[in-house]
């Protein structure tokens, strides 16, 4: 199953990836070899199949609703490769 | 075994010989830090080595003790951890650029527990980038080489781990398997690998890649090792809403139960088709050899949907991960680019500077599998295969108590072999994946070599939560066929 | 050519639990930036979200109070999209499988209950904050505060049921008294716990088909919401009027200008991506917990209004006053209880003293005692006002302050004829005059009577005494 250039292109857009134009190229190719390959998925018929999203079959557990500060709001900051005081600084979001 | 060198105790004979006074830990520990000082540099098991920490821990340890007060269990002891579980304070990369620098502010479960149990920790282990991998040749840190044969590939995620265990450079370490990243690098590095039951071990604190089939489990030399390791970092943890509330077995106990009568499976279609090497294949045969020589019963089963495993894997894993690595986007850790005029333009460079190549193909297939209108023919389609493969297991296990199958196809392949050929690359995680797809446990015990002395593994797998069974067959097969388990290396 | 309306409502609210939906950091508005945050809100590495049984709770309690079924089985997904306020580059909500669908709420519009219906309520994190460096368009950085990243949110999606602004605004003003009633939001809509999306269309009188929607979006007030609406609606017609079609987009409301304004449309569609959340098993929900928890739904706004009426023969209007907030409306049926006279003043005392009542400052006790001695003549309308007052800066009881200030009224009868009667003697002039035809000498002698009891004789006593004891005047 080809994928196609504008494929990849929007795939990575979603996910954020930058993709100079010989990288894109080689990524559709082994992309397609992939899907290529899980598509023998196909063959077999799953109409009346539950789909399986863990292995463990209870419900959620809980938690009570009590605080319990983390306290070490620097920790928390000290990785940011920007800040200013207590916030995360991040470029403009509207770009030109 | 006059004179075992110290860096080759097993970590249960460590832990004895620090309870004993025999030793200290800050020498126990000496030892570890100098072997690898020595070995290290040819291996590249470690990312981050501790010594002054480790160091520091040891004398804490003894003085401790000198009080009358152990910590736990491995008091002293020196494990090292894959570098996918957080540690406050001590850099945590998961083998990737993006986190090359990035210092957790919290504790992963597993590294409390090790550290509760009295463990020193000598470093973090180097891995697969974000343990997408399956030779440890994804590191940003550089690949690691395997301690049987330096030009080849210890396997992966968890290479760093396998390797330092097999090279004796701790006693044990902790790893994480996704689709085979404990028992395929503990295959090929010859030495004792398990991945627990889902829901067995806390995932709290462990760099997620694919978050309904990851769990960290003990690489170790011995399979009364890996009980012991078990029995200290299995149990439930109420920050991780998938983590089961069932009391932790005496799992070292089951390590010397015998085998008689213990219904061992072979699934057909692992011993079929032409991708298993005949010398991994006449390696098994002696492990199941060793079996029935102890009273153990084989039947024969079958794992119909064995075949479209991988494929349900390369969809799940890729969607759970592109969701699981989004958040590294250059905003709050790690690595951000320089100089973009705008966000969107920070965030895509950021990644496409951060990750590796493997790392960005899993991304991009799951991106691609989970986008609108192809949901429903790819992530979808895989859940539900994994449905079926499910319950391949549960009917198998119907007449079989353990499973045994052969751990990887080959042995250890040499670097570069398959670092062009992604879906080549994949294959070799073939009998390791469905496995975690549902939610089993599994565990790689050495049973041979090949004839060039490559370490030869063999799987076997038992129901949920019943690590017990495949711990009594693992030892059975260890006690038969005892073998070399540190790698002859010269310091 | 006559257009129709057709509006959607999607609100969303803030819960009213003391620590987020999937960590335990505080919820607590008006801290100082990150300091309610931990790893797991801050999407470090290796951490796993625990879902709050209180927001839950609080969730299926909305569900039963607005007539939804609440679903057994209910999955949380993740929503992913990059932002610099969602810290995991997803938020944790729930898509296919919300926890609770098919749902209610009546309405009064004209003087009829209208029914809008609840298409679906679901869980969800909470955004973190971003200010912005300067002007947002020229901003060189914007600046993420995630305390309130995780909170956890409740969204109530309506049907397109709503036909008016007016119809909009009454079932928000509805939906917003439940969640209040119910304790689970505290209603602020300044703070943003109260917060709504609208979805409008216009289609030709008759049409079946819906139009083209625009979904508006910045309306931090019931009032702006209308407003919003009004003008979107407007905005709709003329375009169409003019030839020209409604396109899908967003809309911010610009309250300042009075007008909605397009969001600059985004280059790529929006892809969600959603997926089971593989961190958080499915939320199981068995009947004993559902029929715990509709134990504790109180008397809704509507039923109450009803209720008031019936029981205390008060007008529909004051008893929608009493029941726009559930702490007045119990205020009220506490002073009726204590002093049962006339219910419709202790009505009319509640909505006086409001604000008062809802600050926590007045008891039952005052309200009751105040209507108390008023209808019973003890104290004068004035003097009530005047003591009640006084209750709210000294603290003291109210009939403590009635004595020590003297401000009871003379009502007895009989200490009324002797003062009546030394007056009528020191006045035989006025006597004779009254009884001759000038009845207008009555306030005279009223006044002689208050002045000689020092302003605490009841004037309307008075007035009976005097009457009785002068005869009517000659004609």
């Amino acid at each position: 199953m080809a994928i196609t250039r504008e494929e990849v292109l929007h795939v990575a857009r979603l996910a954020r990836l930058s993709l100079p134009e010989p990288e894109a190229e080689r990524l559709r190719e082994q992309l397609s070899a992939i899907l290529d390959y899980v598509k023998q998925l196909d063959r077999l018929d799953t109409r009346d199949v539950v789909p399986t999203s863990h292995a463990i079959e209870t419900g959620t557990p809980f938690r009570d609703d009590v605080v319990e500060p983390f306290g070490d709001r620097e920790a928390l900051l000290a990785n940011a490769p920007d800040r200013l005081n207590d916030c995360f600084r991040v470029p403009r979001i509207i770009e030109d | 075994m006059a004179n075992v060198p110290v860096h080759e105790w097993s970590l249960l004979e460590a832990a004895r010989k620090v309870r004993g006074k025999e030793i200290s830990s800050r020498e126990l520990t000496g030892a570890i830090l100098a072997r690898i000082e020595a070995i290290d540099p040819k291996i590249h098991a470690y990312i981050t080595v501790l010594p002054e920490a480790a160091a520091a821990q040891a004398a804490a340890c003894d003085e401790e003790q000198a009080k009358g007060a152990l910590r736990g269990p491995f008091h002293g002891v020196p494990i090292g951890l894959k570098d996918i579980f957080c540690t406050r304070g001590v850099r945590t990369t998961c083998g990737s650029r993006i986190l090359r620098d990035f210092l957790p502010p919290y504790d992963a479960c597993v590294t409390e527990k090790v550290l509760a149990a009295g463990a020193v920790v000598p470093g973090k282990h180097n891995m697969d980038e974000f343990a997408m991998g399956s030779s440890t040749e994804t590191s940003f840190f550089g690949a690691t080489r395997n301690p049987w044969d330096v030009s080849r590939i210890p396997g992966g995620s968890s290479g760093g781990t396998a390797a330092a265990v097999a090279a004796a450079m701790c006693f044990a370490g902790v790893g994480t398997d996704t689709g085979g990243s404990i028992r395929q690098p503990a295959s090929l590095c010859g030495v004792v690998g398990v991945k627990p039951t889902y829901g067995r071990v806390s995932r709290y604190g462990m760099v997620a890649f694919a978050s309904s089939l990851d769990q960290g489990g003990p690489i170790t030399r011995t399979v009364a090792d890996a009980a012991a390791l078990l029995g200290v970092i299995a149990g439930y943890d109420r920050r991780d809403s998938t983590c089961v509330d069932i009391p932790v077995p005496d799992y070292l106990a089951a390590v010397e139960r015998p085998v008689k009568g213990l219904r061992v499976g072979l699934p057909k279609e692992y011993y079929e088709g032409g991708g298993l090497s005949p010398e991994v294949r006449a390696a098994v045969e002696k492990a199941l050899k060793a079996l029935t020589d102890q009273g153990a019963e084989v039947v024969d089963v079958s794992l119909p949907h064995t075949e479209y495993a991988l494929s349900t894997y390369y969809l799940i894993a890729p969607a759970e991960a592109s969701s699981n690595l989004a958040r590294y986007d250059g905003v709050r850790y790690g690595h951000r680019a320089e100089g973009a005029s705008g966000l969107i333009e920070m965030m895509s460079r950021t990644r496409a500077e951060g990750f590796g190549d493997e790392v960005k193909r899993r991304i991009m297939i799951g991106t691609y599998a989970l986008s609108a209108g192809y949901y429903d023919a790819f992530y979808g389609k895989a859940q539900k295969v994994r449905t079926l493969i499910r319950d391949d297991f549960t009917k198998a296990f119907e007449s079989a108590d353990v499973l045994l199958t052969p751990t990887a196809p080959t042995p250890a392949f040499r670097l570069g072999e398959k670092t062009g050929d992604p879906l080549t690359m994949y294959l070799s995680d073939i009998y390791t994946i469905p496995c975690n797809l549902a939610g089993i446990p599994g565990i790689s015990v050495p049973c041979g070599f090949s004839t060039e002395g490559l370490p030869i593994g063999a799987q076997l797998l038992s129901k949920p939560f019943r690590e017990e069974t495949m711990f009594t067959a693992a030892g059975a097969i260890e006690r038969a066929l005892p073998m070399r388990r540190v790698a002859p290396l010269e310091g | 050519m006559a257009f129709e309306t057709v509006i959607g409502l999607e609100v969303h609210a803030q819960l009213s639990t003391r620590s987020k939906i999937f960590c335990a950091c505080s919820t607590a508005f008006g801290a100082s930036p990150n300091e309610n945050t931990c790893p797991v809100c801050t999407g470090m590495p290796g951490v796993l979200p625990v879902l709050n049984r209180k927001a839950v709770e609080c969730t299926i309690r909305t569900a039963l109070a607005t007539s939804c079924t609440v679903q057994r089985r209910s999955v949380f997904a993740r929503k992913n999209y990059f932002y610099p306020d969602l810290p995991k580059a997803y938020q944790i909500s729930q898509y296919e499988l919300p926890i609770a669908l098919g749902g209610h709420v009546d309405i009064e519009v004209d003087g009829g209950t209208k029914r809008v219906g609840i298409t679906r309520i679901h869980m969800e994190e909470d955004a973190g904050k971003l200010v912005h460096e300067g002007e947002f368009a020229g901003a060189q950085a914007s600046l993420a505060d995630l305390n309130r990243r995780s909170g956890p949110l409740m969204d109530i999606v309506s049907e397109p049921d709503m036909r008016s602004p007016e119809e909009g605004g009454a079932y928000l003003r509805r939906l917003h008294d439940i969640l209040v009633y119910l304790g689970v939001c505290d209603g602020n809509m300044e703070e943003g716990s109260f917060r709504c999306d609208a979805n409008v269309s216009v289609r030709p009188v008759g049409q079946a088909a819906f139009g083209t929607k625009a979904e508006l979006k910045n309306m931090n007030s019931f009032r702006n919401v209308e407003k919003a609406l009004e003008y979107e609606i407007r905005r709709q017609v003329e375009l169409i009027e003019d030839g020209g079609k409604v396109v899908q987009e967003t809309r911010l409301w610009d309250a300042g200008a009075g007008v909605t304004v397009s969001m600059r449309r985004k280059e790529e569609a929006h892809d969600y991506r959603y997926f089971p959340d593989p961190d958080l098993l499915p939320l199981i929900v068995d009947d004993s917990w559902i029929e715990e928890l509709r134990a504790t739904i109180p008397e809704m706004p509507a039923a109450k209004i009803e209720r008031l009426g019936r029981q205390y023969g008060i007008s529909r209007y004051d008893a929608g006053i009493l029941a726009s907030t559930r702490a007045l409306a119990d205020f009220f049926e506490a002073s009726a209880a204590i002093y049962g006279g006339n219910p419709k003043t202790t009505a009319n005392e509640c909505v006086h003293w409001k604000d008062a009542i809802l600050a926590g400052t007045l008891s039952p006790e005052t309200i009751s005692h105040a209507v108390e001695d008023r209808e019973r003549g003890t104290v004068s309308a004035t003097a009530s006002k005047k003591l009640v007052e006084l209750v709210l800066s000294t603290g003291k009881p109210f009939r403590t302050l009635r004595d020590e200030q003297g401000l009871t009224q003379l009502s007895d009868t009989s200490a009324l004829d002797l003062l009546v009667d030394k007056v009528l003697a020191a006045s035989p002039k006025e006597v004779e005059g009254y009884r001759a035809g000038k009845a207008g000498l009555l306030s005279f002698f009223v006044g002689q009577v208050m002045k000689e009891s020092r302003g605490k004789a009841n004037p309307k006593m008075v007035q009976e005494v005097l009457r009785k004891k002068l005869g009517p005047p000659m004609v």
